[in-house]
């Protein structure tokens, strides 16, 4: 973790509401991880007064950084108006990532579900799962056929308009299916509807989703992954003030479980306790989080 | 130049102390937490407590309001774990205590009165059982809960005042009748915000606390009427976010000051603050800083 001044290369609008920012920081492309994030300052005045976490969309060289947000308050519209060649002040990379696990993996082995601008972290993931996924090991012979073991994206948006990061996904040579709700683009309904179907039918030896989307989106990959006993990670948001854990302002319930006794059986008994989405976070593993 | 301070039999080498609940060893990859003049640690109570529900914090024009709810791990937790941590890091450590009864209370600072911390701030914002109203907004029970813990500890106790009341030199006054060895003020204004289209307040806890830049003027008046009233030390607190703001408050009496919400805002606040306050003496020509406390001109 660092605090840093970057200068903005480029800060852009994508469509509606959603804005790219670009800018140079060797430090935050060397050492990010996906899921990780930034605590911005987006403005040097006292409006808004704390930092806003974004998280981190691609690294795109060996010094670039990409940041993709949406404008839905003061922050964001105050970063929407940066220039250019202004400075920032930045804190990160925070938080803990994904787990991308280790071994190099079978066909179809990763499903990642977006909803909305829940994409953009989910892009950087991607990034990095492709090597493990795509590749099979130094001197072996890919026997697998072209499109499986490539990580499969499901994303999710209100209306064609909405959706993000197809062509990145694309790009990185993922498998891409598109659902919005109003069926101008892609399967109509929600992803969460698309993902059952995919666990029931071709994918059945998946071993993770990762996903990060609205609160309800989340709740219903969660419930879905634990029918189906596929490990689930989720990418939560919380508003924060401090983000690296000292404010204790950032709470989720979470299940712990301790061993005790019930007459001469152990067991193991759950409760509930808060953990902190900006440094034991902000990715958890579906069935950890108790949803309120 | 000498910016050393004495509050009660703590010196510290500068005024700049990080304020409870708003700094943590977290920040030592990003701050030179050695250089700070004091740390008070996030307050505790004798058991853990889980805290308040989210949302916890919410942010205002220029301000933020929280209610975390003294969520903490309990005192064996700060004496194992946290304590050793800040102590690692050679920085003076205040704890912060709070309890609901005169027997917690007094348990805290007797357990603390064992360890290396040098000394112990007393949160008086928590509900008195007694009177079901706060301790802090009732000055027999602040002078009650003052003199019990100086009964327990030998350490350098400093009263922490809420601003929620109406005359802020009475409940000084009641801490150093106490015998408080120093009072710091103030913690955070009782405040509320509302989402207008769920109609649902925006704090999970509904109330929460006001900080920042916008309860500075009203803090520095506060510490103004107190430095006024006691002659004990006035820690100040309330929006400091840069030297200028740390030098208002010691000029209108402050002996050190604390810095909260800035922290979050921008971790090396205390060092530049200290920075600051160095330039401004060598500017002014001012070589201990004990000659700036309470200099306001008044006439
Ligand atoms: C770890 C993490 C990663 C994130 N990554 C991204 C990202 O890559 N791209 C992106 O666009 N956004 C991301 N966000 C969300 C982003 O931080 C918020 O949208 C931003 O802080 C809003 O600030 P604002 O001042 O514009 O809005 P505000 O004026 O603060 O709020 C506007 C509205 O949004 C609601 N709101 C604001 N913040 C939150 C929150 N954290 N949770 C729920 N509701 C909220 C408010 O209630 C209000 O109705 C992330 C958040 C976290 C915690
Ligand atoms: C997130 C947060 C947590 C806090 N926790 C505590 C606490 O545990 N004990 C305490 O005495 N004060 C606590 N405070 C109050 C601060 O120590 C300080 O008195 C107050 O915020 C005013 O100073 P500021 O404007 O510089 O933040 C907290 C403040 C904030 C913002
Ligand atoms: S934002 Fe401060 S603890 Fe998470």
């Amino acid at each position: 973790m660092n605090q840093l001044k970057i200068k903005i290369s480029e800060n852009i609008r994508v469509s509606g509401n959603y804005f790219r920012l670009k800018f140079r920081s060797e430090q935050l492309s060397k050492t990010a991880r996906p899921g990780q994030f930034i605590e911005l300052k987006v403005t040097d005045g006292l409006e808004p007064l704390l930092r806003k976490p974004l998280g981190i969309h691609r690294i795109i060289s060996p010094n670039m950084v990409e940041v993709l947000y949406e404008v839905i308050g003061k922050g964001t519209e105050a970063l929407s108006k940066r220039s250019p060649g202004e400075v920032l002040d930045v804190i990160g990379p925070l938080g803990n990532g994904f787990d991308l696990g280790s071994r190099v993996e079978g066909p179809g082995s990763r499903v990642l579900v977006a909803g909305g601008i829940g994409a953009a972290p989910l892009v950087f993931l991607a990034q990095k799962l492709r090597p493990l996924s795509a590749k099979p090991p130094e001197g072996t012979i890919d026997h697998r056929p072209s499109t499986l073991g490539r990580p499969l994206v499901l994303i999710g948006a209100k209306t064609k308009d909405a959706l993000l990061c197809e062509k990145e996904f694309k790009d990185l040579g993922c498998n891409v299916s598109i659902v919005t709700e109003d069926g101008s683009k892609g399967h109509k309904g929600f992803v969460t509807d698309l993902l059952k179907k995919v666990l029931n039918t071709q994918y059945s030896i998946l071993n993770t989703i990762y996903t990060c989307g609205p609160k309800s989106m989340l709740k219903a990959v969660a419930h879905i992954s634990t029918k189906y006993r596929t490990p689930c990670q989720l990418l939560l948001e919380e508003y924060m003030a401090c983000g690296v854990g000292v404010c204790l302002g950032c709470p989720i319930k979470v299940k712990t479980q301790y061993p005790c006794l019930a007459g001469r059986q152990a067991i193991l008994n759950t409760q509930y306790q808060y953990k902190m989405v900006c440094k034991d976070g902000p990715v958890f593993r579906a069935d950890e989080v108790i949803w309120e | 130049m000498n910016t050393s301070v004495k509050v009660g039999r703590i010196r510290l080498k500068n005024p700049v102390i990080a304020a409870s609940g708003t700094f943590g060893v977290e920040y030592n990859e990003l701050v030179d937490i050695e250089s700070l003049g004091a740390v008070v640690a996030k307050t505790i109570t004798l058991n853990a407590r889980e805290g308040n529900p989210p949302p916890r914090l919410v942010e205002t024009p220029a301000g933020m309001l929280n209610s975390i709810g003294l969520e903490n791990a309990g005192l064996q937790d700060f004496i194992n774990k946290k304590l050793p941590a800040y102590l690692k890091l050679k920085v003076p450590v205040i704890a912060s205590i709070s309890a609901e009864t005169a027997g917690e209370l007094m348990e805290l600072a007797k357990r603390l009165d064992k360890t290396a911390v040098e000394g112990i701030e007393l949160n008086l914002s928590c509900p008195n059982i007694r009177s079901g109203t706060l301790i802090s907004q009732d000055p027999k029970a602040t002078y009650e809960a003052v003199r019990q813990v100086k009964k327990a500890t030998e350490k350098t106790v400093i009263a922490k005042l809420s601003p929620n009341v109406t005359d802020i030199r009475v409940f000084a006054k009641a801490a150093e009748e106490g015998g408080a060895d120093a009072v710091s003020l103030i913690n955070t204004f009782f405040a509320m915000a509302v989402d207008i289209e769920k109609r649902r307040p925006l704090l999970g806890n509904i109330t929460g606390g006001l900080s920042g830049p916008p309860i500075k003027p009203i803090a520095l008046k506060m510490v103004w009427d107190a430095f006024n009233e006691v002659d004990i030390p006035i820690i100040g607190i309330g929006g400091i976010m840069t030297y200028k703001d740390a030098m208002e408050f010691i000029i209108c009496g402050a002996t050190a000051i604390q810095v909260g919400t800035a922290n979050f805002i921008n971790p090396q606040v205390t060092v530049e603050i200290i920075d600051g306050i160095r330039q401004y003496m060598t500017r002014k020509n001012i070589n201990s800083l004990k000659k700036l406390i309470g200099s306001l001109e008044v006439r």
